[in-house]
């Protein structure tokens, strides 16, 4: 198996030609489409969108959405080969390039099992019905006695034709139909089943695979002069000096968009260090920071959306009323390897791109606004970079190469972000604050539930608008930033999760939603979900705490989806909950939901041990039990869900992004400290497999009920309730007292 | 021009004496292995050995390593045939995106070399100075507590 790692290799090396495709016998006359198709298929039915036969034997998977890290190339070959009845080994997959895959929008939201995945089942066992009918009547046989090994079809008698004779060279140029049957689970060899991912191999021995190692002839190394903060304009800069510094080939200069293109990446970096030390900014003299941005968020204009309203009437009037106010910070995605992009103004005015990005044709669209030029003139080509974890700054260094690019018509430009700019300039998952209250009877039970969220937006992607890359802002003539909006139902972005699972007799759900930003903010894993589980989970716990009930107990009161039961039961018994002598310092959580409420169930269970004198938190040990629907990849979401586990408990414990009108404060790891290998705790993860049941997105499960499972495990060592995020040393030190 | 030697071969670069080493090593030698993650020498993804010790190669010049010995991941085991550290991390899936993964493997083998045994706790020592944002730390620790096992 191999992965596309050259831009002509699949044009050149393509013997497919754009034929009709004649189809034998009247039972396969073409249907239309009809609403019954799974996932991406619905909006691209044609076969020859997803799936090439090549004459040579080899077979081709096109997907839209991209491989992020998470091993979703290795999930969609998985489910091709199996429908197709052919060996892993004979298929090859190109992802995310504009010009040869179906445009499956953004690879994000926990979608692309749902969506993708669920597509290139159906088309590939559509595929091999068109193809094994062919066969029957190629060799006089009855389609139903054939059988196919590795693309070869045989008869009973012993004839056989292959797959790739059959097609010849030709597309499938057919609409799916949706009614050819997926293989019984009985019968399968790779979904399912432990397939190791096809990109680790290459990146255990340094082979080419990340856009960061692309190397393309006559290749020239670029860096852009970033401003110093948000909102800062460039005064005066004299470009003269780093003109005629080693290796400089040209300063390009548009507005406040400064960039340098030298022959040496080291010169590069130093003809940008020499500008940085003499440009003069007009930076704002107020503007908000960490410590202020929750009192901000309450003051500004607002949208607001009650996205829930069925306030229990009947609830007494001197029912017993319960408050709490949660908050998070402005949070990193923090990538380990700087956003990269290369970028290739090519003799027909093409501007080819390779880029990380989780949106290619978008990004191609804003990029085409950008250079004032058709979308048909920029060409994406997606390539693995570092993990995002969502939209970080690798669609801005895709437009800082493309900008850059244009000045040496003919030269690839790479641009590779400095850490110091992608900590500054990413957009940070938003600051929250949310206030939760409860109306109580004598027992502690819940007679009515309200919850209020305060966000900026979550979802800034480029999505066609030039005014969305930082480039597209800093030019002489800028594009405006478009104001933003919140994601609606069923899928939501600042109100992500803000609806509680359970079945309370009233819930009132209100989200304040602002357009203005604080700062630069956008889509980071798990939208609002991560503060709004965390608030929720955390007021059923002090809810249950003041019921005098186990919280475990206290939530299946309130929870009926027997889904969701099963998920949280399994967490608890996986950590022994209830079990075992309480020792001082130490304390259990739990935390559950179910993604979206309507993707992956998760419930996080852990034990922790607080040290009083330091005010550190140390987790003993984590368990995650969780539902994604009919499994694919084992391996895959277990490492997920153990991923989202410890980027949340990293988010939770440590992390904050701290600026001010001067600019962001953190700037590089020892500012913005992560989790490391000797803090990160032992963790079991446990998944309870629905076979048939659709694909749940798992890739974002564990973010929200980890950070509640933490708060709640440290109430119950310590008896303090943390409602502020980040559980710093400092705070809970605070809050002891 | 300077000369390294890396992964037993001589090499003459174009880069300055006084450019790191990251850049001579992805850019003259096209070794994908060593990362450019913070050029700070606070991430470790850029960490090689040199002399068997391990190295941030984005803070540290080139004729400062002058007649030393670099070993990059390429020198481990390349070309379709991973050493056994590489190996054990292919067998545990010890990664999510393997951007940061050069620098554990690099850190990791000097530590086999030095520690050929280690406990569990020695290991995430010897890696708490590497950053991974996936969360794979786990995965990475028992792939190379898998390869002292079977070294």
């Amino acid at each position: 198996m191999t992965i596309e790692t050259t831009r002509r290799s699949l044009l050149a090396g393509s013997g497919a030609l754009a034929l009709g495709f004649s189809i034998a016998g009247e039972s396969l006359a073409q249907e239309h489409a009809g609403p019954d198709l799974p996932g991406d298929l619905k909006i691209h039915p044609k076969i020859s969108s997803w799936l090439r036969i090549e004459a040579n034997g080899r077979v081709r998977l096109l997907v839209g959405k991209v491989e992020l890290g998470q091993g979703i190339l290795t999930a969609l070959t998985q489910l091709c080969a199996e429908e197709l009845e052919i060996d892993l080994k004979r298929l090859d997959i190109t992802s995310g390039d504009t010009r040869i895959v179906p445009d499956e929008g953004v690879t994000a939201g926990s979608f692309s099992m749902p969506y993708c995945g669920s597509a290139v089942r159906q088309v590939s066992a559509e595929a091999r019905q068109i193809l094994v009918s062919l066969a029957a009547a190629k060799l006089n046989a009855d389609p139903a006695k054939l059988t196919v090994s590795d693309g070869t079809v045989q008869a009973p008698d012993g004839t056989s034709v292959t797959y790739w004779a059959l097609v010849a060279g030709r597309e499938l140029e057919i609409d799916a139909t949706g009614k050819a049957p997926i293989r019984p689970r009985e019968a399968r060899r790779y979904a399912g089943k432990h397939v190791p991912r096809i990109d680790i191999p290459n990146k255990v021995t340094g082979e080419l695979i990340f856009i960061q190692d692309q190397r393309q002839q006559g290749m020239l190394h670029g860096r852009v002069l970033r401003q110093p903060a948000y909102g800062a304009k460039l005064v005066q800069l004299d470009v003269a000096g780093a003109e005629k510094m080693p290796g400089v080939v040209k300063v390009v200069r548009n507005g406040d968009f400064v960039g340098v293109i030298a022959q040496r990446e080291e010169q590069a970096i130093h003809a940008v260090a020499h500008l940085q030390t003499i440009a003069q900014w007009d930076v704002p003299k107020t503007g908000e920071t960490q410590d202020t941005v929750h009192a901000w968020l309450l003051t500004q204009p607002e949208k607001l959306i009650v996205i829930k309203d069925q306030p229990n009437k009947a609830a007494p009037a001197d029912a017993q009323v319960v408050e709490a106010t949660y908050k998070r910070p402005y949070h990193m995605h923090a990538s380990i390897g700087p956003s990269t992009a290369i970028g290739l103004l090519d003799a027909d005015g093409v501007t080819h791109v390779d880029t990380h990005s989780q949106s290619v044709f978008e990004t191609g669209q804003a990029i085409a606004e950008l250079l004032g030029v058709d979308k048909s003139k920029v060409h994406c080509r997606h390539v693995q970079g570092s993990s995002c974890y969502g939209h970080n700054a690798a669609d801005d260094a895709a437009a800082d190469a493309a900008l850059l690019a244009q000045a040496v018509p003919g030269k690839p430009v790479r641009i590779q972000w400095s850490r110091n700019d992608e900590h500054k300039w990413e957009p940070y998952g938003s600051a929250m604050l949310i206030k939760t209250q409860a109306r109580v009877d004598a027992k502690g039970d819940i007679l009515d539930w309200t919850l209020d969220l305060w966000s900026t937006s979550h979802g800034t992607r480029p999505g066609g608008k030039a005014g969305n890359l930082l480039a597209g802002r800093a030019l002489e003539k800028p594009f405006a930033l478009p104001t933003p909006i919140n994601g609606g139902p069923p899928n939501y972005a600042a109100d992500r999760n803000a609806i509680a699972i359970y079945e309370f007799p009233g819930q009132t759900v209100s989200t304040h939603f602002l357009t203005n930003f604080a700062a630069r903010a956008s889509s980071t894993r798990g939208l609002g979900a991560y503060a709004n589980v965390f608030s929720i989970e955390s007021f059923m716990d002090e809810l249950a705490h003041r019921a005098k009930a186990d919280p475990v107990a206290y939530r299946l009161r309130y929870l009926k989806d027997e889904r969701a039961r099963a998920v949280l039961q399994k967490a608890a018994d996986m950590l022994g909950w209830g079990k075992g002598e309480k020792v001082a310092g130490r304390g259990r959580g739990v935390g559950f939901a179910r993604y979206k409420g309507l993707a992956t169930y998760c419930a996080i269970a852990m034990e922790v041990e607080v040290d009083r004198a330091s005010g550190v938190v140390r987790v003993l040990r984590a368990v995650a039990a969780a539902d994604a629907g009919e499994v694919v990849v084992p391996d895959g979401v277990r490492n997920q869900i153990e991923g989202g586990l410890i980027q949340s408990l990293s988010w939770t414990l440590k992390e904050a992004v701290r600026f001010d009108a001067a600019g962001v404060k953190t700037a590089d790891w020892v500012s913005y400290p992560i989790l490391t290998f000797s803090e990160v705790p032992p963790i079991t993860v446990e998944l309870i497999d629905r076979p048939g049941a659709p694909f749940l997105g798992a890739g974002e499960a564990s973010q929200g009920p980890t950070s509640a499972a933490l708060a709640n495990a440290i109430f119950d060592a310590v008896g303090v309730r943390l409602r502020d995020i980040p559980f710093t040393p400092a705070r809970l030190k605070a809050a002891l007292g | 021009m300077p000369v390294l030697k890396v992964n037993g071969r001589t090499h003459e670069v174009q880069a300055a004496e006084d450019a790191p080493l990251l850049f001579a090593l992805r850019n003259d030698l096209r070794l994908n292995g060593p990362k450019f993650g913070c050029g700070l020498a606070q991430c470790g993804a850029c960490t090689v050995l040199v002399d068997g010790q391990p190295v941030r190669s984005c803070v540290t010049s080139v004729d400062s390593v002058a007649g030393q010995e670099i070993t990059t991941l390429e020198g481990l085991g390349a070309g379709g045939e991973p050493s056994k550290l590489q190996q054990a991390f292919i067998d545990e899936q010890a990664m999510q995106c393997g951007y940061c993964v050069n620098g554990i493997i690099m850190r990791a083998k000097a530590l086999l070399d030095q520690t050929p045994k280690p406990t569990e706790r020695e290991v995430r020592l010897a890696l708490d100075g590497n950053l991974c944002r996936c969360g794979a730390q786990n995965r990475m620790v028992r792939a190379v507590l898998r390869a002292a096992q079977e070294g």
